[in-house]
């Protein structure tokens, strides 16, 4: 029962897309599919609108795990959006895991509005590796600590 | 036979008398034996003060931002690094072309007080990417073995732990003093995140190591695909911090990932391929 | 006075706090002692030790929201006992600087309570410990510095001398031998001889002082002096005196922390107000450090300067523009 009771729930922070993710995570909300209910999503215009302090700021804030996700490559509103992202998060998660950072916290991943189903499988996936990491001690703030 | 050094000064004095240019951007001497100190001449009598020598290591290219504004053209005595520098601030308009005067000194390596500087042990190469006239001589072309690298290569060996632990302990001595990003060329934001009350990150002193962490990152992330590798940071940092690590960790990943970059043409992080790997 | 092995000082960590300058990451610097510690009393600390009484960053007080009510919780005022060993001369009469910034009234909580708590045991120098050491300039002593008590090591062998109750108090903690007072006075004319040949002992404060304000201000050699200033704050970080501090709130999610930190006068938001800062030019805020340590302090305090020469900031500005350089451009004949 103690086990049960102190469980470690990670939390996470997914940046979502407004034209492909964020509906697609619509769409696995009403196709009643489960995904960890500690999965905090933040709507932005565009993958490439997430810069690394928003990621930074997640962690600091108590995140464990944080994840990106757009359009397919090819498929963005903006029709090159995602390309830059992939670019500058590769660039950026290569540096955080030169200084030490677990590189299973982060992810990108491609969900179109159509991948409800793709949705909820990368966020149970996700909050699996990532609790499997356990709590975020390396980039957190202690005094976001509650 | 005049050195390198003799020809750099008598060419700039040739330029200011002649009335090419209206002012000289170069270095003056300080305090002590390694000092020397960026300095702006405009007068004759103030030009017997351009020195030019092995300590002249502060680069002085960001100072051209400001000059490119002012009446006239501005000769800046600048080393192959500093011209580095340069094209990036060009290629970015932050600098006009026809109010600069570019002459390049050949440099064999500058020091300070603790002898060669770091940036200079693993030097990028002695050709200048944009000059009006450059004096240098064989010895000055010599390109010493250094592989810039290799410190980074060392650290990717260690586990995440012990890198983790190793920045921990280098980034703990920072005093958020600035002087890394303010002595950076790629640095040239009119604001600084840093430095906005209201982007909720600016802080005068790290509370907690995680800002140690965020500002370091963010710094070298913003350079990423614009710094020269000039290595400025390194020395400009009162605590010692081998910040240009980040830096050339970004530079030699986006040459193993995207062909890699010379500052002034196009930045990989402005392009993109659709057969890009993943993150 | 007493005379011991160095080994033995470290002992009473085992009774109070005890912060020495260490050598961390390549770097020296004021840190908690524990056994293993490098130990450096060869080096300058990077910083000065001013952080051990005022630092860097200090919580005043949190705002924590418990349900629809917000509780306000006065930070704990710091009372561990603590011994701050191998401090200089230069930043020993610093103290003194800061105390009349802040237990002059209004007496600052915080600072006087470190204050108390803390003991000084000031290390002599055995010379000048860098070239850009200048503090006999300010009329200190290397080889007599102030504190609670004076140390000098000698041949692997610490000699401590009491100036206060509180250095009573610690000497007593400690055994050793009684040697005679003089023991070190050759080792002393020595140390003042070689600080009397370093380049900076001879900078002369001439002209400069709380009288010569406005001739100080409007000085056309500032425009020259302050023209590499890069606006960076590495000057007031590592400098002993500076005392400028912000006050901000932090937000932890749950409540706000309000701390505050050092500030320094080179900073674009420095006293940042609704127009903006003060002082607009780089120039104008570069004048302001060392007319506040040269003119306005002294102005406001008996003459006493906001220096103290432990050169930190000659040796650490990444342009080589410096108090040495400002001294010598108006100081002497020049005003």
């Amino acid at each position: 029962m103690q086990g049960e009771v102190n469980e470690f729930k990670p939390l996470i922070v997914a940046f979502c897309c407004n034209w492909c993710s964020y509906a697609g995570a619509d769409l696995a909300g009403s196709s009643r599919l489960s995904y960890p209910a500690d999965v905090k999503i933040i709507r932005v215009p565009c993958s490439c609108r997430v810069n690394p302090l928003f990621i930074l700021r997640a962690f600091q804030r108590g995140a464990d795990g944080v994840i990106i996700c757009g359009c397919h490559p090819g498929d963005c509103h903006y029709t090159t959006g995602n390309y830059y992202a992939r670019r500058r998060m590769t660039v950026l998660f290569r540096l955080l895991e030169f200084m030490g950072i677990d590189r299973q916290r982060v992810r990108v991943e491609w969900v179109s509005a159509a991948e409800g189903a793709k949705f909820a499988l990368v966020m149970n996936e996700f909050a699996g590796a990532v609790k499997a990491l356990g709590e975020n001690v390396k980039l957190g703030d202690l005094r976001c600590k509650p | 036979m005049q050195t390198v050094a003799e020809r750099v000064i008598a060419r700039a004095k040739e330029l200011f008398f002649s009335g090419e240019v209206r002012r000289v951007l170069g270095w003056e001497r300080g305090e002590f034996q390694h000092e020397r100190i960026p300095a702006l001449y405009e007068t004759a009598e103030q030009l017997e003060k351009l020195v030019y020598d092995e300590y002249c290591g502060p680069n002085l290219s960001k100072e051209l931002i400001a000059l490119s504004k002012l009446e006239g053209r501005t000769l800046a005595i600048l080393k192959p690094c500093d011209a580095r520098s340069l094209n990036l601030l060009l290629r970015e308009y932050r600098v006009d072309r026809e109010k600069v005067y570019i002459l390049g000194a050949g440099c064999t390596g500058m020091r300070g007080r603790d002898g060669l500087l770091l940036k200079c042990e693993t030097c990028r190469g002695k050709d200048f990417p944009v000059f009006d006239e450059a004096i240098d001589d064989e010895e000055c072309r010599k390109v010493p073995d250094g592989d810039r690298f290799a410190d980074v290569c060392r650290i990717e060996q260690m586990s995440g732990d012990e890198r983790f632990l190793f920045f921990r302990s280098e980034l703990s001595k920072c005093i958020r003093c600035n002087a890394c990003r303010n002595i950076c060329p790629a640095c040239s934001c009119n604001q600084c995140v840093f430095d906005n009350p209201d982007s909720g990150v600016s802080s005068k002193a790290s509370a907690d190591p995680f800002e140690d962490s965020q500002f370091h990152i963010v710094r070298a992330f913003h350079v990423a695909g614009r710094c020269t590798d000039c290595g400025e940071c390194s020395r400009a940092c009162p605590q010692g911090i081998p910040l240009h690590l980040l830096n050339r960790k970004i530079i030699k990943d986006i040459g193993e990932l995207y062909g890699g970059y010379e500052a002034g043409g196009r930045s990989p992080l402005i392009d993109y391929r659709a057969s890009d790997g993943e993150a | 006075m007493l005379k011991l092995h160095l080994d033995r000082l470290f002992r009473i960590a085992e009774r109070r706090k005890l912060f020495a300058p260490i050598r961390r990451a390549g770097v020296v610097d004021f840190g908690l002692w524990e056994p293993g510690a490098d130990v450096d009393l060869e080096t300058l600390t990077s910083r000065s030790a001013k952080g051990l009484f005022f630092p860097q960053s200090e919580d005043l007080m949190v705002f924590q929201m418990r349900g629809k009510a917000i509780e306000v919780e006065p930070a704990a005022v710091p009372d561990d006992m603590f011994v701050l060993f191998g401090v200089r001369a230069c930043d020993a009469r610093s103290f003194a600087i800061l105390d009349r910034v802040f237990l002059e009234g209004p007496v600052d909580t915080w600072y006087q309570a470190r204050r108390s708590a803390g003991t000084v045991v000031a290390l002599g120098c055995p010379g000048p410990l860098a070239e850009s050491c200048f503090c006999p300039v300010f009329g200190i002593d290397l080889a007599e510095p102030e504190g609670d008590a004076r140390a000098w090591v000698l041949d692997g062998e610490l000699y401590l001398k009491a100036m206060t109750e509180k250095g009573e108090a610690l000497l007593k903690e400690l055994d050793g031998e009684e040697v005679d007072d003089n023991a070190l006075d050759a080792a002393k004319a020595d140390a003042r001889a070689k600080m009397a040949q370093n380049p900076l002992a001879d900078l002369d404060l001439t002209g400069l002082d709380g009288d010569h304000m406005m001739e100080m201000f409007n000085a056309p050699e500032w425009k020259a002096l302050s023209k590499a200033c890069l606006g960076c704050g590495a000057c007031t970080y590592v400098c002993p005196t500076c005392q400028c501090y912000d006050i901000r709130d932090f937000d932890t999610g749950s409540g706000i922390q309000r701390f505050r930190c050092w500030d320094s006068c080179m900073f674009s938001d420095f006293t940042l107000m609704a127009h903006g800062n003060p002082r607009r030019t780089q120039l104008e805020r570069f004048r302001q450090r060392f007319m506040h340590k040269l003119s306005y302090f002294p102005a406001n305090n008996d003459g006493i300067y906001a220096c103290v020469g432990c050169g930190r900031c000659v040796g650490k500005c990444p342009m080589h523009v410096n108090i040495a350089k400002v001294i010598r451009a108006l100081g002497g004949k020049h005003i």
